[in-house]
């Protein structure tokens, strides 16, 4: 199976053709990934989506029905979790109750003498900001405290990558955007390799590198923020990272400029990038302009206010248009919004409109 | 109406848990006498308040005089708690392993496998000690199979011996132990030995430094459960030990059916439950402090 | 699975049936020793069928289990409930002490002192006695089965009948009995179990006229290997797989359902 796949560029940990059933169900099918030494990924989707799994296959609890993972060269596919040079950071970070901070942080560092150990352990409670925790037990610690435990036990061997699944789920809504920017700031310092699994697209967006976007178990898209979010791959790599309207068309011819023009429901529209036969076109709200006349700029699409949601720094709106479809729009708050009701015109940039394949 | 709730079953376990211990107490400090009830003296119905106050006035020590004199006590004492606490280490060596495979069987197995666990214990205990004399006899299943084989080359001499004693209180036991073990284990976070590989412990290192810390309190109850009702055990000794195999529960058996010396078989009593009521109470506080935590 | 979880499981189940499995075999044998094979023969459930004493005491054995448990799951369910909802009445402490004692108290100890009770007290041995003493037996294990529930219990299902405007009378019979149902019924196959089982407490508290089953067995395992006795333990360990077979496929099909 592996040696139908190109093999990527050299990077620290290469999954290939990876694949794990349970059963019937395929968890992970087919799974491509590269990693590059001091890269810091997040793996997005949503629940049963196949990113434990795959995290759990390269941390070597789980065994891959399909594909082959390297690490620095070598091929640790069947090598045991104990001997491989990447460490986890558990959901829920699965201390052990019955033993000190301390020792749950030496856990890791048997290999060592009992002076180089405790040095280690101390320079471990420092980078975590948890001098003189070590004799507590677990059980005594805040939540904010146990995750920091469980992060600098899972750094306590330097792994080469490391693992972390859910790292912030199960702290408070400050306590995480707080905690991002630790976690950031100290897998800078360190260099060494991440690999985020989470749900929640902000902690994604905030926290890395790279995006890899998961769903039935495939990685659908891989890239940085600022391309997931304005050249989605599919639909559902659209709706995951925000509010989005999606227009069916389909394709006609390209335009001098090097757009896509389409047949919709509303008439010809222009988007970028491209699709064979049937398309959707993924625009943002925020990329929509509104305005009481008819503009100059880009199509002209008029339409009637149905709902207007009042947010602090924007207006959300509903409007209807002329198929029948109603757009989400985000307009600025500093203009006077229009009332339900109302007639509008909606028009947007063609270049910032996102042409999708149907399928998918 | 909540408060009236325990009288009922409070009445009942005084009546007849508590009163016949204290009961037991006060007759292992009578008299034996060749009479009906054959001790002395008898509680007297008839003189009221006076009655009760002469009947538990008069004590006899002698009972327990006998019981640290004779050499037939002191030695059943000992085996007794010797060969109990023999079963229960054998018990939790194999139990531990058991309970740890039914904790990682597949979920869907794991009522089943409880089930299969259950179903030998609720078949009549003596039934499953009598079928253990079919095995062990000298012409038994075992000495013949062994024979066959080859590995010896005569009948094993192992039925009414302490080996027997001990075959049969590891078998009757057995679901004793692997329960409870069974029942921690199960709620054990099964990230927790992850973790533990993930930090570079084999197998070995993972089973003595976190499942096995972790999964303590199944033991002792396990232990506890065994360890106590073997101490008094009756049935075990009496089919598959030897006439020297002395333990406390046939002694006071014997003290009561063949001897009619009802209070040197109360006597007996008190000593074993004097000898298991460390662990007890200990298990009691296990227990309650385990319900006071999960409320 | 791993292969060591295999073997110890393995070991431990075959180690647990052999015994058993054996018995049933030899049950029938047409020979009358009991470790030489001789042919197939059901002879030996004729000669169990026509021992009368044996029957009659497998009658005993039944009324005294029966009523036993009874009683057993009606004492222990209060018991569970006032240790579930009586708050910290006094003397919980000593209350739990003596729901627990008897599940862990060596058998002859229990007996003994029942009997010394009976007799102190002038009652006479018989069948009264027995069903007493294996309904204090049994309490303690109904309790412990039906507290386990009432501890798994949402609270909430009972408060939101209450809000509903359920007096506590109704609550009990229209919400918290159903939702226990199923752990009564295991705790009274318990108790009724644990009645026909006993052997120790029956022989110190029962008298003449009341021989249970497990004691005329127990006198005739005495005299050494009998394949009629295989026979009889055949028929009880075929009943109680069949009742605890029944019990756990009828819960499991609750659960899912």
């Amino acid at each position: 199976m592996a040696s139908t796949h190109a093999p990527g560029p050299a990077g620290l940990l290469t999954c290939a053709g990876l694949g794990k059933r349970f059963g019937a169900h395929a968890a992970v099918t087919d799974l491509d990934l590269t990693l590059q030494p001091g890269e810091f990924v997040c793996l997005l989707g949503p629940s049963g989506c196949g990113k434990s799994t795959l995290l759990r296959l390269i941390a070597g609890f789980e065994t891959p029905s399909t594909g082959t993972i390297r690490l620095g060269g070598a091929d640790i596919t069947a090598d045991p979790p104990h001997r491989r040079p990447v460490n986890m950071m558990f959901q829920s970070y699965a201390l052990f109750p019955h033993l000190s901070v301390a020792a749950n942080l030496a856990y890791g560092l048997s290999g060592l003498g009992r002076a180089a150990r405790q040095a280690r352990v101390d320079d471990l409670l420092r980078l975590v900001r948890l001098d003189g925790f070590g004799p507590r037990r677990p059980d005594t610690l805040s939540g904010g405290q146990r995750q920091r435990v469980a992060l600098a036990r899972a750094l306590a061997r330097a792994p080469q990558v490391l693992l972390l699944d859910e790292p912030l789920g199960a702290l408070d809504r400050a306590l995480r955007e707080e905690t991002q920017g630790e976690l950031r700031a100290l897998q800078r310092r360190l260099g060494t390799s991440f690999i985020v699994v989470t749900h929640d697209p902000a902690e994604a967006l905030a926290l890395a590198d790279r995006i890899g976007v998961m769903e039935g178990g495939r990685l659908v898209q891989i890239g940085d923020g600022a391309s997931l979010y304005e050249r989605p791959a599919n639909r559902f790599v659209a709706g995951l990272l925000g509010d989005v309207n999606l227009i069916p068309g389909r394709v006609r011819d390209r335009d001098p400029g090097g757009l896509t023009r389409l047949d919709t429901a509303l008439g010809p529209l222009r988007a970028r990038g491209a699709a064979a036969g049937e398309g959707v076109i993924a625009l943002r709200p925020e990329r929509i302009a509104l305005s009481r006349a008819p503009s100059g700029d880009g199509p002209d699409l008029p339409g009637q206010v149905v709902e207007t949601t009042y947010l602090g720094d924007r207006v959300r709106l509903r409007v209807r248009l002329a198929d029948g479809t109603a757009w989400r729009v985000s307009a600025p708050t500093d203009a006077e919004a229009p009332a339900v009701g109302e007639t509008v015109h909606l028009s947007y940039p063609p270049e910032r409109a996102w042409l999708m394949p149907a399928a998918g | 109406m909540k408060r009236l709730l325990p009288v009922l079953p409070a009445l009942w376990l005084a009546a007849f848990v508590l009163l016949p211990v204290i009961l037991t107490l006060k007759i292992s400090l009578s008299t034996p006498a060749t009479a009906q009830p054959p001790y002395l003296p008898v509680l007297d119905w008839s003189a009221g308040i006076e009655g009760w106050g002469s009947f538990l006035e008069a004590l006899d020590f002698t009972n327990f005089e006998t019981l640290a004199s004779d050499a037939l006590y002191r030695d059943a004492a000992l085996s007794s708690v010797t060969l109990a606490a023999i079963a229960t280490a054998i018990l939790a060596l194999i139990g531990t392993p058991i309970a740890l495979a039914m904790a990682r069987a597949p979920e869907r197995w794991q009522p089943r496998l409880v089930a299969l666990l259950i179903v030998p214990f609720w078949t009549s205990f003596l039934i499953r000690i009598y079928a253990w004399i079919a095995i062990l006899k000298p012409e038994g299943l075992l000495s013949a199979g062994l024979m066959k084989l080859g590995l010896i080359a005569r009948p094993l001499e192992i039925l009414n011996s302490q080996g027997a004693v001990l075959i049969g209180l590891t078998y009757a036991y057995l679901p004793f132990m692997v329960l409870p073990l069974y029942a921690v284990l199960t709620k054990l976070d099964p990230r927790l030995p992850e973790a533990a590989a993930d930090l570079g412990a084999g197998p070995t290192r993972v089973f003595w430094t976190v499942t096995l810390p972790l999964a303590r309190p199944g033991l002792t109850a396990g232990a506890l459960l065994c360890f106590v009702p073997m101490v008094g055990e009756f049935i075990i000794p009496d089919l598959l030990g030897g006439s020297d195999t002395l333990m406390l529960g046939r002694v006071l058996w014997s003290e009561f059916f063949s001897n009619r010396d009802w209070p040197l078989a109360s006597a007996v009593a008190i000593l074993v439950l004097v000898l298991v009521v460390g662990p007890l109470i200990l298990f009691r506080e296990d227990e309650a402090t385990e319900r006071e935590a999960g409320r | 699975m791993r292969a060591l979880d295999r073997i110890a499981l393995t070991c431990g189940l075959g180690f647990l049936y052999a015994p058993i499995l054996i018995l049933v075999i030899y049950s029938f044998n047409a020979s009358a020793l009991v470790t030489v094979w001789g042919g197939f023969s059901t002879r030996w459930y004729g000669v169990l069928v026509a021992d009368v004493p044996l029957r009659e005491a497998a009658g005993i054995s039944l009324v005294v289990a029966l009523a036993s448990a009874a009683l057993a799951t009606v004492f222990g369910t209060l018991a569970a409930l006032a240790l579930d909802r009586g708050g910290r009445f006094a003397g919980r402490r000593v209350f739990l002490g003596l729901i627990y004692a008897p599940l862990v108290m060596p058998e002859v100890i229990t007996g003994l002192s029942l009997l010394l009770l009976f007799v102190g007290f002038g009652l006479d041995r018989g069948l009264l006695t027995l069903v007493v003493a294996h309904a204090t037996l049994g309490l303690g294990f109904v309790a412990v089965i039906v507290g386990a529930r009432l501890r798994g219990l949402d609270r909430s299902l009972e408060e939101a009948a209450a809000d509903l405007g359920a007096a506590p009378a109704r609550v009990f019979a229209t919400v918290t009995l159903p939702l226990i149902a199923p752990s009564l019924a295991a705790a009274f196959l318990l108790a009724f179990t644990l009645s026909l089982d006993d052997l120790v407490i029956a022989s110190f508290v029962s008298g003449p006229g009341a021989t249970t089953l497990p004691m005329r067995l127990y006198s005739q395992v005495r005299l050494g290997v009998n394949p009629e006795i295989n026979a009889a333990s055949t028929l009880l360990v075929g009943t109680v797989t069949a009742i605890v077979l029944t019990a756990s496929w009828l819960t499991g099909r609750k659960g899912s359902a």
